[in-house]
């Protein structure tokens, strides 16, 4: 019985590894490989380790290690995504030509680096960029 | 809250000892039967939030879970087919948090489901810019989680 608990979730881990690595080479833009590849990978290892705490059921260190490193990289993962994809977007990484709306076109403000949330705001600021640099070249 | 949760791993710890063998069915077994114990004991107490608050967590656990599985097969089924069939976009998510632990659950829970990754937060925390692989329309994906995940951790957390 628990051979066949095990071989299932170890096939599913491998095979969700296994369509991320894909992925990265199919993917057309930078923001879908990242949506694909990190999503994946955390639920392949996380079932990974699922399968080692499984294996090995009298050994409560191995169970608390697995319960830790799955703890950990669901807090980590999203974090440097999220980082990833700030800096991409932030250097002006293109978007693919089938995307449908980009809400945050315009919204950053280049020189402070802050983010607006209010999209009539980030316009008015934007304007005033404009007309201050239009009044340092008159 | 802080109190009847530690009475309560205290009573599951007891229940450990008493069994003998270090294991964690034992320890989740003990939790349960403490739950039931301190709910039996504090049937009269004014502050219940705890015993309303642990069934939800199970409960917003395994909703996460089936969510995490769904949205996989979907994306493994895009990676695996010649065809996209996606859209993606970059969506504007209005939140209303009341601390920053809020918007950092919120913002992790919403970047592990596949398909969803967030892009930023805004400086002063009322917006998310999300990037969505399946875009159908922008009011049904902010509905969709406004009413599913959004509704869910904050309940927990408030």
């Amino acid at each position: 019985m628990i051979n066949i608990i095990l071989a299932i979730l170890s096939t599913v881990g491998a095979l969700s590894i296994l369509f991320a690595s894909i992925g990265v080479l199919r993917m057309p833009d930078f923001f879908l490989r990242l949506s694909v590849t990190v999503k994946a990978s955390t639920l392949g290892v996380g079932l990974f380790l699922i399968c080692a705490a499984i294996m090995f059921p009298d050994d409560v260190s191995v169970t608390t290690k697995a319960i830790a490193i799955i703890f950990f990289l669901i807090l980590t993962s999203p974090i440097s995504a999220h980082m990833i994809g700030k800096a991409a977007y932030f250097i002006g990484t293109p978007l693919w030509k089938g995307t449908v709306v980009d809400r945050l076109q315009g919204m950053y403000n280049k020189e402070t680096h802050c983010l607006e949330s209010d999209p009539k705001r980030a316009n008015l600021a934007e304007e005033e960029q404009i007309a201050d640099s239009e009044k340092e070249t008159e | 809250m802080i109190k009847l949760f530690l009475m309560n791993l205290l009573l599951s710890f007891i229940w450990v000892a008493l069994r003998g063998s270090l294991s964690y069915s034992d320890f989740i077994f003990g939790y349960l039967l403490g739950f039931g114990i301190l709910w039996i004991m504090n049937r009269h107490e004014d502050d219940r939030r705890y015993f309303y608050r642990v069934p939800k967590i199970i409960g917003f656990f395994f909703f996460f879970l089936w969510e995490l599985l769904k949205a996989n097969v979907q994306v493994a089924y895009d990676v695996i087919t010649p065809k996209y069939f996606f859209k993606p976009g970059i969506v504007r998510y209005p939140v209303n948090p009341q601390t920053d632990f809020e918007v950092n659950m919120l913002s992790t829970f919403i970047s592990l489901t596949p398909g969803t990754l967030i892009i930023d937060v805004s400086d002063d925390k009322k917006a998310i810019y999300i990037h969505v692989m399946y875009l159908r329309s922008e009011e049904h994906f902010i509905n969709s989680i406004k009413t599913g995940v959004e509704r869910r951790l904050f309940e927990i957390l408030r």
